[in-house]
């Protein structure tokens, strides 16, 4: 029972460093720019196909990963440009009705240019096949690399947002918005590289996952439901909360999944404890969201309420 | 009011007949072209299986030319994998296109749908994949055939195998639908073993690390699984990811020739069940293979060859009676006695109109020429009537 917990603890933390990635850029459009974004999700899968195609195209995972991260920006200036910046003054429904049009768009470019059928990406030979854990137990190396990744870019973004200027024009930007722009600050340009940096890491989050999940059309709405719970829980805004907001969805999501029906064995008959475990588990991140916002509405980390 | 009454009446006589409407010859039975539709999915994430399956039985068709003899019009549909679309395009293929025979699906809830408006009818309708536990018993039809296999068969093939392993605690995975639950009830059919786990995964997940993690924990005897398509591409990666490769991968429509140009080495030594595999050794089989990697630079699956079958068998049928298919029970006759020579080599139909075949153990392997297919090693039922004909009584 160990193992498993400790098998499922590590796959939790791969799971929210992965949600973390996604949030963290939905949490500053949302809480900075005050729109909400649907196409968020189609973001990470734009970013799971840009990978995969310059994967094969270089024949290298990495030259894929490292072309995909200016081509990521460019999209999210695009984007920001075109689209979204005729937003701002909107009404959340206009933001709503727009961003879930991009999503169909984008879904359907993506089936026009590279098919319906999943695209396996190579898993790069410097982090194949597993390491020994305990006992029996393997993990799987690129899994680890992935949660040294999320680390990696949550310790980058928290120096960036906590000591350098851009951080505190977010910071502030995300709390006192009007202000911010009343002291003379380029709004609009600050709006841009907050979409951007947001697109790059939800991107980034597509890119790394290829190698694991194969990339496919529906993966973006798979993982948006949950980048939106991770940022209410967090607090809107708040790029710390998105950090343990998503770190503690992934672990009640994949702790409670296996072990909600162990526990209700104990109290049921196994085939009703497996039944009333599976409808149960997928519920498990909603109660926590209830319970949290019950008892703190600005969640956990939220300036606003 | 009167005239309404004979209306009524041909109403009513049309029901109580309804057994007898069969017995009529569809329209274009008399005319001297043979048409066939194939009703495949032909888009979507299953899209490979239905290419596979049409693939298969166009080959036939170029290979022998005029089916039967007869001037041959072939229409290809896609069925999206939603049965209130197939249903809708089968009766179009019957009442408009006025087809002879409507070959296909790949899934069975397809065949479900289809199966009323294609037989009742009087159309002939040829499965080439799904093959429902209801068709095969209490609900056979004839009108209906199968070339493929009864749902349960390939799953408890597994089963006989971890049995006849001695395997004492297997782990078992699906997803959560229809087929899934089929494919477990089919395996512990044939396995009587302890079982380490029973997990049912959400249909078209994608990342399996809950579920290799209990199967890490647990150290079972072997994994048996079904997971279909894009689901079996990323459980067979992720599998061989997570260093579990020593625990022996037993499956059922999970590594085959469609997943296997995604999976590549990482299903190698993987096992299933099949009727068949691409390198079995008779005359037949190696002129289907070597005309299919030609047409398509692809190793063919249980899915082309089945309707490489299907194809066969129409001509056969319709050859035996120089193209005159108003004589419905002498085409069923034709069609009953298979007389054609299957890549599978021993082919018969049961009573159930579903083949009695032999079924075997098969591995991923890597071939000479860089691809991939799956390679014989055992035969482990022969002759196999599924469990279902027992209750097929055709009128």
């Amino acid at each position: 029972m160990t193992n498993l917990l400790v098998l499922q603890l590590l796959n939790g933390l791969q799971l929210g460093v992965l949600l973390f990635l996604i949030a963290a850029g939905l949490t500053l459009v949302f809480g900075i720019m005050d729109v909400v974004n649907l196409a968020h999700g189609v973001l990470y899968m734009v970013g799971g196909y840009l990978t995969a195609s310059f994967a094969a195209l270089t024949g290298s995972f990495w030259l894929g990963l490292g072309l995909m991260i200016p081509a990521a920006a460019l999209i999210g200036l695009v984007l920001e440009y075109v689209v979204i910046r005729r937003l701002y003054e909107r009404s959340h429904l206009d933001q709503v009705l727009a961003t879930f049009g991009l999503v169909m768009i984008a879904n359907e470019t993506v089936k026009i240019i590279w098919g319906t059928a999943p695209i396996g990406v190579p898993m790069p030979e410097l982090l194949d096949g597993s390491i020994p854990l305990m006992g029996p137990l393997k993990y799987p190396v690129y899994r680890l690399a992935i949660i040294a990744a999320g680390l990696a870019v949550a310790v980058g973004l928290y120096v960036m947002v906590n000591h350098t200027r851009l951080g505190m024009l977010l910071r502030a930007g995300a709390t006192h918005r009007n202000i911010v722009a009343a002291l003379g600050v380029p709004i609009g340009r600050l709006f841009a590289i907050v979409f951007m940096l947001g697109t790059v890491m939800a991107c980034f989050a597509g890119g790394i996952v290829a190698p694991i999940l194969s990339v496919d059309t529906g993966m973006g709405e798979s993982v948006l439901i949950l980048t939106f719970v991770v940022v209410v829980i967090g607090g809107i805004g708040s790029v710390k909360g998105a950090f343990f907001g998503a770190i503690l969805v992934a672990l009640v999501d994949t702790v409670g999944g296996v072990f909600g029906p162990i526990a209700m064995r104990a109290v049921l008959d196994p085939a009703a404890a497996g039944q009333a475990g599976r409808t149960l588990a997928p519920m498990l991140v909603y109660i926590l969201m209830a319970a949290i916002l019950f008892a703190r509405p600005q969640g956990l980390f939220g300036a606003r309420s | 009011m009167t005239h309404k009454t004979p209306l009524i009446a041909a109403a009513l006589a049309t029901a109580l007949a309804a057994p007898a409407l069969a017995e009529d010859a569809p329209a274009s039975a008399g005319d001297d072209v043979l048409r066939i539709g194939l009703v495949y999915t032909l888009s979507g994430p299953a899209a490979a299986l239905g290419e596979q399956a049409r693939n298969g039985f166009m080959l036939a068709a170029d290979r022998i030319g005029d089916l039967g003899g007869m001037k041959t019009e072939i229409i290809v549909v896609d069925d999206e994998r939603r049965p209130d679309n197939a249903a809708d395009k089968a009766r179009e293929l019957v009442a408009r296109d006025q087809v002879d025979f409507v070959v296909g699906p790949i899934f069975s809830n397809v065949l479900m749908a289809i199966h009323r408006p294609v037989t009742e009818t009087g159309t002939i309708l040829i499965s080439t994949n799904a093959g429902p536990s209801n068709f095969a018993g209490a609900d056979c039809h004839p009108n209906f055939f199968a070339t493929s296999y009864q749902n349960d068969q390939n799953h408890e093939v597994m089963g006989a195998y971890a049995q006849a392993q001695g395997y004492q605690n297997v782990f078992l995975m699906a997803p959560n639908y229809q087929a899934g639950k089929d494919s477990l009830a089919g395996f512990k059919n044939s396995y009587d073993g302890g079982i380490a786990g029973e997990v049912f995964t959400e249909l078209g997940q994608l990342d399996f690390s809950s579920e290799l993690a209990q199967i890490a924990a647990f150290q079972p005897d072997a994994l048996f699984t079904f997971m279909p398509g894009g689901m079996g591409v990323n459980l067979v990666r992720q599998y061989d990811q997570a260093g579990l490769g020593s625990i022996p991968f037993l499956s059922a429509f999970t590594v085959d020739e469609t997943t296997l140009p995604a999976t590549q080495d990482a299903a190698l030594g993987y096992l299933g069940g099949a009727n068949w595999a691409p390198d079995m050794d008779n005359a037949a089989n190696a002129a289907f293979v070597s005309a299919y990697l030609d047409a398509h630079g692809a190793v063919p699956g249980t899915y082309a060859m089945q309707a490489y079958d299907a194809a066969q068998l129409i001509d056969a049928a319709v050859r035996k009676l120089d193209g005159d298919l108003s004589d419905r029970d002498a085409l069923r006759a034709a069609l009953a006695e298979a007389d054609f020579d299957s890549p599978r080599g021993d082919f018969k139909f049961g009573v159930n109109q579903f083949p009695v075949q032999d079924f075997y153990l098969v591995e991923a392997i890597k071939r000479d020429d860089g691809l991939y297919q799956t390679s014989l090693r055992e035969k482990i039922f022969d002759d196999y009537v599924d469990t279902y004909a027992a209750d097929c009584t055709m009128p």
